[in-house]
């Protein structure tokens, strides 16, 4: 293992992957939802939000893992 | 009966927060080698970093639910403590006392009591501060289980010990740097999981002209009816909210709590711990549009019968701190649940982690090494830390459950701060700026403006003075008391320490050189860019801040 691999990684790098997850389980679930609806509606449904904010999430987090991804903390 | 289900998916997504976090504290652990690592996240920090930590240090989930009742109940009042109650404080320990702070080189505030005057004072002020952080922790630990068992169903046990165990692994492994690293994932989470409900209420009324022209006229505004205490709903005046809030208690807590003040302590230059602040000030300007806006739709709903959206009623008393809960329950569905309850769990644990990781500071260097052991090595004393950070949250959790059998506790809470911040402040200022102020002058002013907190609050509760002696006013709300009390309690301390100041021997100026105003270098870069300056960011964001007390006057 070389001396860079040891270094930190930066916190946005761990918020990054945070976020990614998040946001894919967020949007599948909404996307599922989208198919099945559920029995029980909340208000707003029709706007599906699970979709698109589980889907800002998921680019938001990815934008954050990439930029980072190389990174450390000196 | 619960007022959110949760379905797999929500579980998985707290499951992978409580998985998260502790792989952090694990991944952590190989880079925390020394005390410095510990207890100061190795001074690596950018000013971004500890910025966010900073801010969320703050941004417990606490006041997120009380906060967005509390709009409910008083209106837009409520965003003074955003605004008037924290930027002006903001900006004046990263511009004024930071390069004082940061430049003395000190681990905790207590040490630059010791610096400054001497260690009398600051033992005094670790032990209070010790007890209060531990005391408030316990408190949160209770509203956490309180809130989880209200809104889930779950059971107290359960919440309280996973928690606090939870946070007892990751900041025993890793210290400051694991509490700040899951501060900084809070706040992404708190964003990502309430700024929605603001978002679809906003949707569901039409817009936010439209969401403050349904609520009463005197509910939507900051200063135009603090004339008279009579015609706002948390009945207090302009005065109050200057003096008390906007100057005491605002600058009482973020200049001189070592909860938030430790956050700027890690960043990795004066130039970095300077920006600390200034940078989180932004932040905090932004947090009422979760917690005030949230507020503000649930009274629109409340008020709207056709909307079907009522608070939890507790023994026919409004729960105000139901407001966000419902509208998670009204607005989101299985996933986004999930997100919304794990954002208020990370706020509650990130709370309690500040809390233990300063505790654990000013124990360990303060109190400990002050007192009890003074020739502890470096390796003790990041032993003494992990060993105080496990006692912390187990005197938390019997707090806790104190708490649980004495639940009227919970209204002391803005109590303690103006008990210990409020004194702390007049030390502080006229110890940074005023070089011939004395040790002796700094203690006695302490001791005597606590005391004198404490009585003010005791005679008030049992009715030995009326409350009018203290607002300056026949009408006040406990909060308007806080406030004022806070006040006065900073003036006695502040006169205090004059006085004796006068009458006793001061510090010779050779010892306080870099720790006072007019001994210590001038720290405004000269020859560095305007924009790459403290000072230009802090002038921006006192300009937002104006800007938007103008714009909801």
């Amino acid at each position: 293992m070389s001396h860079e691999e040891k270094k930190m990684k930066p916190i946005w790098y761990l918020v990054g992957w945070m976020l990614l997850i998040n946001g894919v389980l967020i949007f599948a679930s909404g996307i599922y939802y989208f198919f099945n609806p559920s029995h029980y509606r909340t208000v707003l449904a029709e706007l599906h939000p699970s979709i698109w904010w589980g889907a800002m999430m998921l680019v938001v987090g990815g934008i954050m893992l990439i930029a980072s991804r190389k990174a450390t903390v000196d | 009966m619960t007022t959110i289900e949760l379905t797999f998916i929500d579980w998985l997504i707290i499951a992978i927060y409580f998985a998260f976090v502790i792989s952090v504290g694990f991944y952590l652990k190989k880079y925390t080698k020394s005390e410095n690592d510990f207890f100061l996240a190795g001074r690596k920090n950018s000013s971004w970093v500890a910025g966010l930590a900073f801010l969320s240090a703050n941004l417990g989930a606490l006041e997120l639910l009380g906060m967005t009742g509390n709009t409910f109940k008083y209106g837009m009042y409520v965003a003074h403590f955003y605004w008037v109650g924290a930027i002006p404080a903001m900006l004046f320990l990263g511009i004024y006392m930071m390069p004082f702070y940061y430049s003395s080189r000190v681990k905790s505030v207590p040490g630059y009591l010791k610096l400054r005057f001497d260690e009398k004072t600051r033992v005094l002020n670790g032990i209070a501060f010790a007890v209060m952080t531990l005391l408030v922790s316990g408190i949160n630990l209770y509203a956490m289980a309180l809130v989880l068992h209200t809104f889930l169903g779950w059971q107290w046990d359960v919440s309280m010990w996973a928690s606090a165990t939870t946070v007892a692994v990751y900041v025993t492994l890793s210290g400051l740097m694991s509490a700040i690293f899951t501060e900084i994932m809070q706040f992404f989470l708190i964003w990502f999981g309430l700024f929605l409900v603001s978002v679809l209420g906003i949707i569901e009324i039409g817009s936010l002209d439209e969401v403050f022209r349904r609520i009463p006229p005197a509910y939507g505004t900051l200063w135009s009816t603090s004339a008279d205490p009579s015609q706002n709903g948390m009945m207090v005046s302009w005065a109050g909210i200057a003096l008390g809030l906007g100057f005491v208690l605002s600058f009482g807590y973020w200049t001189t709590d070592f909860l938030v003040v430790q956050r700027a302590f890690s960043a990795k230059d004066l130039r970095s711990a300077r920006m600390t602040p200034v940078l989180a000030s932004f932040f905090k300007m932004a947090v009422p549009f979760i917690v005030i806006v949230a507020g503000l739709i649930a009274l629109v709903l409340a008020n709207d019968p056709k909307s079907g959206f009522a608070l939890l009623q507790d023994g026919g008393q409004v729960n105000y701190d139901s407001a966000l809960p419902m509208l998670i329950a009204r607005y989101y569905p299985s996933g986004l649940i999930g997100l919304g309850v794990t954002a208020l769990l990370a706020g509650f644990m990130a709370g309690q982690a500040g809390n233990i990781s300063a505790f654990n500071t000013v124990w360990t260097y303060d109190i400990y090494q002050s007192v009890i052991n003074k020739k502890a090595s470096g390796t003790h004393l990041l032993w003494m830390g992990r060993v105080a950070t496990i006692a912390g949250i187990l005197i938390s959790i019997v707090t806790a459950y104190w708490a649980k059998s004495f639940p009227s506790i919970m209204d002391y809470m803005q109590a303690i701060f103006s008990w210990v911040n409020a004194p702390l402040f007049a030390t502080m200022l006229l110890g940074m700026f005023v070089r011939w102020i004395t040790p002796n002058g700094a203690f006695w002013g302490l001791v005597v403006g606590m005391f004198s907190s404490v009585a003010m609050f005791l005679a008030v509760k049992f009715n030995w003075i009326d409350p009018s002696i203290i607002t300056l006013s026949s009408v006040s709300s406990d909060m308007a008391a806080n406030f004022w009390r806070a006040w006065w309690a900073w003036l006695i301390c502040f006169a205090v320490t004059i006085i004796v100041s006068l009458l006793t021997v001061k510090k010779p100026d050779e010892e306080l050189a870099g720790l006072v105003k007019g001994l210590t270098p001038e720290t405004a870069g000269t020859g560095t860019h305007v924009y790459s300056k403290p000072e230009f960011y802090a002038i921006l964001s006192l300009i937002v801040f104006v800007i938007l007390n103008i714009y909801f006057w």
